[in-house]
């Protein structure tokens, strides 16, 4: 196999992972939502929490995205 | 005997058009250093770059934002925004290390602010995002990881190791789990550096391609593209204080394990 066309597939694969990603941040943000809209007057001491939680979880996707990146570009 | 001439002449016009169009499209050019002033000190490359230079723009716009102007009683609006950006890292080192964590409040204030301007002076457009390359997170990500390291073996000595060590664990599960905890402490500085790197890359990347769509559909359907950019925009702004205040909120997490190893 041409190795160009076999880099794109490798890096195609490695950005599946980001589905991952995807999942992990929507579980985070429908969590926050189910425990704010029942007791609103916690929601606000949390929101720092969320915002960490999020970047953390777009972290682990974005490694893969870094991976994918090294196989098509290097 | 022409005519394969002609062929042969149609065949490099058309490589050439090829090689220029892929060239016109190139979203990865915009991360490409290029030296400025050269500088040569033996073999080792010390030239002021565009990287530097964003750099160097970033330090001079924080130290007008917070030197500039008079302290007042009743502050002013440069003011009112120092002492915002002052309160909102005092109060999120105060809320983690307490009282003692007073001595790395320099320290990680200088951090969040460098981090936040260099992220948003690559806002700009035709400017160079200093923090989209591996490289300077990883310095920054590694200056926060030795500074805790030794912060813990100085405040604790050999007891620094039982961070390893969870409390409450039964002996069996030891020989498991203590060398995926010191794993886990050591990608700190690469998962630090890469969370960062990622998101100003992967952020500046979209935001080219999706410039390219909106040139590429033209005026009948480049407002499309051109909507989805404008939300992306707003994204990267949001993506680039989030990832400041993240790299933050972890330094100030990795200092607190420093200071108290047991759980």
């Amino acid at each position: 196999m041409d190795i160009e066309a076999a880099k794109m597939i490798g890096a195609g694969l490695a950005a599946i992972a980001l589905g991952g990603a995807g999942i992990g941040i929507g579980l985070i943000f429908g969590n926050y939502l189910s425990g704010a809209l029942r007791n609103p007057a916690a929601a606000d001491a949390q929101f720092k929490n969320l915002l960490l939680g999020f970047a953390l979880a777009e972290a682990t996707g974005l490694f893969a995205l870094v991976v994918s990146f090294i196989i098509l570009f290097g | 005997m022409t005519q394969h001439a002609e062929t042969a002449a149609t065949a490099a016009q058309a490589a050439g058009h090829a090689a220029e169009a892929a060239e016109k499209f190139d979203p990865l050019h915009q991360f490409h250093i290029e030296p400025l002033v050269p500088i040569r000190i033996g073999d080792l490359d010390f030239s002021f770059t565009n990287a530097s230079l964003w750099m160097v723009i970033a330090v001079a716009v924080v130290s007008f934002v917070f030197l500039f102007g008079s302290n007042r009683i009743v502050p002013h609006r440069l003011q009112s925004i120092r002492e915002l950006a002052y309160e909102f890292v005092a109060n999120a080192t105060r809320d983690i290390l307490h009282d003692e964590g007073r001595p790395f409040f320099p320290f990680i204030f200088t951090l969040f602010v460098f981090i936040l301007a260099a992220n948003l002076l690559g806002m700009i457009p035709y400017s160079f995002t200093v923090t989209s390359h591996i490289i300077v997170t990883f310095a920054l990500a590694i200056v926060v990881f030795v500074l805790a390291t030794i912060v813990g073996f100085v405040k604790n000595g050999v007891r620094y190791l039982k961070l390893f060590v969870p409390s409450g664990v039964p002996a069996y599960m030891l020989p498991i789990l203590v060398p995926v905890e010191v794993m886990s402490y050591f990608t700190r500085p690469i998962s630090l550096s890469v969370r960062l790197f990622a998101n100003m890359m992967a952020g500046h990347t979209m935001l080219k391609v999706f410039g390219s769509f909106v040139v590429a559909l033209g005026i009948l359907g480049g407002w499309a593209p051109l909507a989805m950019m404008v939300a992306l925009t707003g994204l990267e702004f949001l993506v680039a204080f989030l990832q400041a205040y993240v790299f933050m909120v972890l330094s100030i997490i990795y200092l607190s394990d420093a200071l108290h190893p047991e759980h």
